[in-house]
Formats: structure tokens, C-alpha cells, sequence
């Protein structure tokens, strides 16, 4: 194997291993403050992407062409939107149904998730069918034998990093951090030391849904093309890699998103003849290490109460 | 089990069947959207009406004493509809998709309702019965009614791989195992050329000693759709799946799934085998999936990977859900409400998805236990929890 076209996996793997760990982070983060697994959380993302797009569009339409201002706009329409759409959905869906049975709060978020997607599918224009997502970060590139830079995949990776290390400035240093880390801990405890707990909790929905945006955005400009589909794949994806971490850490979710992506990069690079299989092979290997480990690598705490 | 005899309940129940099922046929009849919109309305204020001044509440303590009248209203009821629509081939298909998903949603019933195993790939499952049925009606000789028994069986086979992932985990862990199942499944036939690709598969009609289902019948110079031939077929094999899930039920086996899925820990405490019960709910109910798949893959003759998505799961668990989760009862409403609303209401037809997730939603929120919740046990007749 040519150095060169390694490098070139390798880079691959990384950019996919960036949006798979931030959407995990958002898994993590969730399952730490409630205890829950948001099932619309990929689709969260779908919508965070397709409001870029429809930022960007008209952007254009109003005559705004430098792209670097259109980048930043649509950036900050998703994230905000999405923010505020993971706090309602706290409010409205996930904060109610405490204390029911698992099942239900399942169900709904799965089924909130169908409503999001079903939504995109129905009312944007042409939703059904993918869109186009316009390149606008810059697209020189430096060829070293087979390998090649690409500015935009760099930019990407670098945001995305500086991205991870402010997620871990704000958990760690600010008090906003210490309120989710408390309620993470003990919830009932947080509430005494005079912690609002909604607030908490609605806080938490808002990062963990902005972080989903943002990796739609990026899926957007790393594969040029958005579809209303493309949540249940990630979700999935991103629920794996934050179990296969361990539920309720949050390095572990990073660590998991990129383990992941280098299983399926190996998966491709040892199997090029069944590169349709790609997700089948996937999903098999999501099967196989929750069969191999039920609750992640760095397992979650289970103390069951009787 | 001999309940007070009531000579006036007993006109009232099948006075309030007779409207039901002259209500159904008015509506599967009318073709203007705006009537059937302006029915269902009626439907939903008449039955509103009659929750409001306990009809509703008495009609339902009354048969759920009387579970066998019940059982023969409701063949009467969908062999009358039947035979008013004897020529109707649309009306048909439709009655008997909806037999053909309530015995799914009988099996997904048992997962989810009895012994608490998820399963979020119930589509997946069934369409395994489906390709069962299509490759071995064209590619072998077996006796058609074998058939589907082998669809079930090759359901329940292909689950039990996902039997060990299942066991080994809990609530989301396990939701998510089978959600990744269901994807893996669809995506697996979409790029399996052996099987078709995304084209699909033709499935050859039910054969029985010669009596070929896909043709039509002819009664006395009276045509009679081929559709006719599926609703009894599925009607003796929905009568079979009922009366085995009751009986599962209302048997110590049933009470063995209750306690399981209520508290684990407790039932495992008092020396129950969990792992026993789970595997036997799990494959028991994907056998029904896949039994229900292989009747409904003869009867349409052409199958494709685009009907098994994850979306079609949602729909089966939503039909569990909405029924009451547990109550087989309630599957009947659930599922001619999921089936048949969205086919006669073509305005919705596209929207489908988004309303049931809507309605689930709404469900969840203010009526968790579902349009029919499941009752207490009641082993001895009269008896009322207090």
C-alpha cells in the first residue's frame, strides 16, 4: 500500500470520525442529565443541514455571494435553530414523559424523529429528493504523490477539533459544566446545592442539538449533497459510537466516533470488492460489539435498585 | 366459564355490532373524500358520544367476560363486509391487509406487549417471510400452505442470531440493536443482486391441491374477487394465531412473561428463567411476522426491499402501541384504523408517516396506555379489580 493513498484513508477517516463524534457527544451528553437516549437526535441534524442550505439559498437570492459570509450565516441560522429546537423538544416531549417507562420515551423520540425527517421530506421544496450542497470553502489543494490536501478538509477537521476542545472548556471550566457534570452525578443532590434542574436540562438539549447542526453542516460540505434521510444512518451511527465509549462519557463518545470511522475505513480498505456492503458491514460490527460488550468498551454504571 | 345471562346486553352487543359493521361498509364504500372525511368525523364524535354516557364502557366489561362472542362477531362482521365487496377487488386487498397485519401485530403484540423484548425491525422480519415465500414458490415444489409455516420459521431462525445481542442488553441498547438490524436488512437486499436488488422479486400465488388462489371465483354466475380466498385463508390462520396467543396468555406462560417484563430483577428473584422467556417471546412472535409476511407476498405476487423499511416497523409498533400495548383487542381498531385510513383518505396518503408519528406522539404523551388498554386478568367470571 502506497503511503500516499493511506494518508488519503486516513484523512477520510478523520473527517467522518469528526461528525460521528459530534453527534455522539450529543448522545452523551443527553443520556448523562436524563438518563435517555434522544432517537431524534440524527434527524435533528438533517434538519440542522437543511436549514443551512435554505440559509444559503437565500443568502444568494438577497445578493450575498461571498461565501465565507454565507458559511457563517447558515452556520449560525442551524446551530441556533437547532439549539432552540432541542430545548422544546426537552420541554415538550422528554421533561413530561420522566419518570415513565423507558418504552415510552423511546417511542417518542424515534417517533419525533419520523415526524422531523417527514417533515423535511414534505415540505421542503423537492425534499424527497437530495439536494445539492453549494462547496463554499475554498477547494485549492497540495498533491504529495497520491495524496492529496485539500484546503476545505482541513478547515473542516480543524473546526471540528477547535469545536471538541471548547465542548471541553465548557463542561470542565465554566459553571454552566459543573451544573450539567452535578445533575449528571445526582440529580436529587444537584436540586439541594439550589441547581434548576429544567434549566439544566434544557441547557444540555440545546448544546447537544447545536453540535448536531454543525455536523450537518459539515456533512453538507464534505459530501456536497443533503437528503432528508440521512439522520437514521447517522443517528445510529452516532449512538453506536457514543455506546461503544460508554454512555455518559463524553471523551468516550470522541473516542467512539473515531474508532468507528476507522472500522469502516478498514472495512473498505480490507474488503474493496464489497464496498456496497459498506453499511451492512457496519451495522453488523454495531451488533457485534453490543453483543461483545452491552453497555460500550468503557462501560456505563448499572446499579439497579431493587 | 358461564357468565350471568342478560338477554337485553346480549341485543344491545349485537345491535352496536350490526352498526359497526354497516359503518365500516358505508365507509370502505364511498369513494368522495369529502364523505369519507365528513364519515370518519361522524365515526370519531359517535363513538366520543357513546364513551361519554359509559355505552362504551359497559359494551366492553360486557364481552370482555364473553371473549367467544366477541371472537364470532368479529368473523361474522369481516365475513359480511366480505361478501357485500364480493366483486370489489380494492375493498378486499384492503380487508385483507388488515388480516394479514393484525396477525403481525399479534406476534409484535407478544415481544413487546408480554414479555417486554423490543423490537424495532418487525418490518425486517417480515419481509424475511416475504422472501421466503418468493423464492421458494418459484424455485421450488413445496406444498404452498408448508410454505408459509416455513416463512414463520425462517423469520424466528434469522432472529435467533439476533437473540444473544438482545439478551445481553436493556431497553435502548436493545431498541437500538434491532433498529440497526432492520437497516442492515433492507440495505443487504437492496445491493444483493441474488435476491433481486431493488427491483424486487415475483412471488407466485397460494396453490392448494389445484385450488388456485390468484384466480377469480365463480358462485352461481356471481363473480367473486381472488382476494376472497386470502381473507378466509387468513381468517383460519388469524383465528389459530389468536387463539394461540390467548391461550400463551392466559396461561402460566403468560404470567411468566408478565413478570419478566414488569421487573426482572423480582421475576428472576422467584426463579424465573429470564433468558427462557425472552427467547420464547422473541421467536414466537418473529414467527408470526414471518407467517403473516409469507401470506401477504402470495397475495400481492410482487415484493420489493422499498416495503420493509424502517419506517414500516414504526407503523407495526405504532399499531401495538395505539391498540393498547398487550391488548390483542385493540390491535383490531389499530390496525383498521392504520391500514385503512390512509388507502381511503388519499389526501393523507403522502402524509402518512408524519401523522402517525403526530398521533403516536399525542398518544404518548396524554394517553400512554393506548385506545384499549389491556385489562387486569380476571380468572374467575364477575370478578372486578377494585
Amino acid at each position: 500500500m502506497d503511503v500516499g493513498l493511506l494518508g488519503q484513508y486516513v484523512m477520510n477517516g478523520l473527517m467522518l470520525g469528526m461528525m460521528y463524534a459530534l453527534v455522539a457527544v450529543g448522545f452523551t451528553l443527553f443520556f448523562g442529565v436524563m438518563d435517555i437516549i434522544n432517537f431524534a437526535h440524527g434527524d435533528v441534524l438533517t434538519v440542522g443541514a437543511f436549514a443551512a442550505l435554505a440559509t444559503i439559498l437565500g443568502l444568494a437570492g438577497i445578493g450575498v455571494d461571498s461565501p465565507w459570509i454565507q458559511l457563517a450565516g447558515a452556520t449560525l441560522v442551524a446551530v441556533t435553530t437547532m439549539a432552540a429546537l432541542g430545548a422544546v423538544i426537552a420541554r415538550t416531549l422528554v421533561l413530561p414523559l420522566k419518570g415513565a417507562p423507558p418504552l415510552n420515551t423511546l417511542l417518542i423520540t424515534l417517533m419525533l424523529g419520523t415526524a422531523l425527517h417527514e417533515g423535511v421530506r414534505l415540505f421542503y421544496p423537492q425534499g424527497a429528493n437530495p439536494q445539492r450542497f453549494p462547496s463554499l470553502l475554498p477547494t485549492d489543494a497540495y498533491s504529495f504523490g497520491h495524496f492529496t490536501l485539500r484546503i476545505d478538509s482541513l478547515l473542516v477537521l480543524t473546526t471540528g477539533l477547535l469545536l471538541i476542545v471548547g465542548i471541553h472548556l465548557l463542561i470542565n471550566r465554566t459553571k454552566l459544566g459543573l451544573a450539567i457534570r452535578a445533575v449528571a452525578q445526582d440529580e436529587d443532590t444537584a436540586k439541594t446545592m439550589g441547581i434548576n434542574y429544567t434549566l439544566i436540562v434544557l441547557a444540555t438539549f440545546a448544546i447537544g442539538s447545536g453540535l448536531a447542526a454543525f455536523a450537518g453542516v459539515l456533512h453538507g460540505l464534505y459530501y456536497s449533497e443533503v437528503n432528508f434521510a440521512m439522520g437514521l444512518l447517522l443517528g445510529v451511527i452516532g449512538f453506536s459510537a457514543a455506546i461503544v465509549g460508554g454512555l455518559g462519557n463524553i471523551y468516550g463518545a470522541i473516542l467512539g466516533g473515531f474508532l468507528f470511522s476507522a472500522l469502516q475505513t478498514i472495512g473498505v480498505l480490507a474488503m474493496p470488492f464489497a464496498s456496497a456492503y459498506k453499511d451492512v458491514f457496519a451495522f453488523a460490527v454495531v451488533i457485534l460489539i453490543m453483543a461483545w460488550r452491552p453497555t460500550g468498551l468503557i462501560s456505563e454504571k448499572i446499579s439497579q435498585r431493587v | 366459564m358461564t357468565a350471568p345471562q342478560d338477554p337485553r346486553s346480549l341485543a344491545w352487543t349485537i345491535g352496536a355490532a350490526i352498526v359497526v359493521v354497516l359503518y365500516v361498509i358505508l365507509l370502505l364504500g364511498v369513494e368522495s373524500q369529502l364523505e369519507i372525511a365528513g364519515l370518519l368525523a361522524a365515526g370519531i364524535a359517535a363513538v366520543a358520544v357513546a364513551a361519554r354516557f359509559g355505552v362504551v364502557a359497559r359494551l366492553g366489561r360486557f364481552l370482555g367476560e364473553r371473549d367467544g362472542l366477541l371472537n364470532a362477531l368479529v368473523v361474522a362482521g369481516t365475513l359480511a363486509v366480505t361478501a357485500f365487496f364480493h366483486g370489489d377487488a380494492f375493498v378486499l386487498l384492503l380487508v385483507a391487509t388488515v388480516i394479514i397485519y393484525f396477525i403481525a401485530c399479534l406476534g409484535l403484540n407478544l415481544q413487546f406487549g408480554y414479555s417486554g423484548v423490543l423490537n424495532f425491525a418487525g418490518a425486517a422480519f417480515f419481509g424475511i417471510g416475504c422472501y421466503t415465500a418468493a423464492v421458494m414458490t418459484v424455485h421450488t415444489a413445496v406444498p404452498h400452505l408448508l410454505i408459509l409455516f416455513a416463512g414463520g420459521a425462517m423469520a424466528a431462525a434469522i432472529g435467533s442470531i439476533l437473540i444473544l445481542p438482545v439478551l445481553r442488553t436493556y431497553s435502548h441498547y436493545s431498541a437500538v440493536i434491532t433498529i440497526a438490524f432492520g437497516l442492515l436488512f433492507k440495505i443487504f437486499l437492496e445491493v444483493n443482486d441474488a435476491l433481486g436488488g431493488p427491483q424486487g422479486l415475483r412471488v407466485k400465488g397460494m396453490n392448494v391441491l389445484g385450488w388456485k388462489f390468484n384466480s377469480n371465483i365463480d358462485i352461481g354466475g356471481i363473480e367473486v374477487s381472488f382476494y376472497v380466498n386470502y381473507i378466509v385463508l387468513g381468517l383460519v390462520l388469524l383465528a389459530l394465531a389468536f387463539t394461540f396467543v390467548r391461550r400463551v396468555e392466559r396461561s402460566w406462560i403468560g404470567l411468566n412473561l408478565d413478570a419478566v417484563r414488569l421487573d426482572e430483577t423480582a421475576a428472576a428473584c422467584f426463579g424465573l428463567n429470564i433468558t427462557r422467556w425472552k427467547i420464547t417471546a422473541f421467536t414466537l412472535g418473529n414467527f408470526l411476522i414471518g407467517l403473516a409476511g409469507a401470506l401477504f407476498a402470495m397475495m400481492l405476487g410482487f415484493i420489493a426491499p422499498t416495503n420493509f423499511t424502517f419506517g414500516d416497523s414504526l407503523i407495526l409498533v405504532s399499531i401495538v402501541l395505539l391498540g393498547g400495548i398487550g391488548n390483542p383487542w385493540g390491535l383490531v381498531v389499530a390496525t383498521a384504523i392504520l391500514i385503512v385510513v390512509p388507502e381511503k383518505l388519499q389526501a393523507i396518503q403522502e402524509y402518512r408517516f408524519l401523522l402517525f408519528a403526530a398521533m403516536v406522539i399525542l398518544i404518548l404523551l396524554f394517553r400512554p396506555e393506548g385506545l384499549l388498554p389491556r385489562s387486569l386478568r380476571t380468572y374467575f367470571p364477575g370478578w372486578r379489580a377494585k
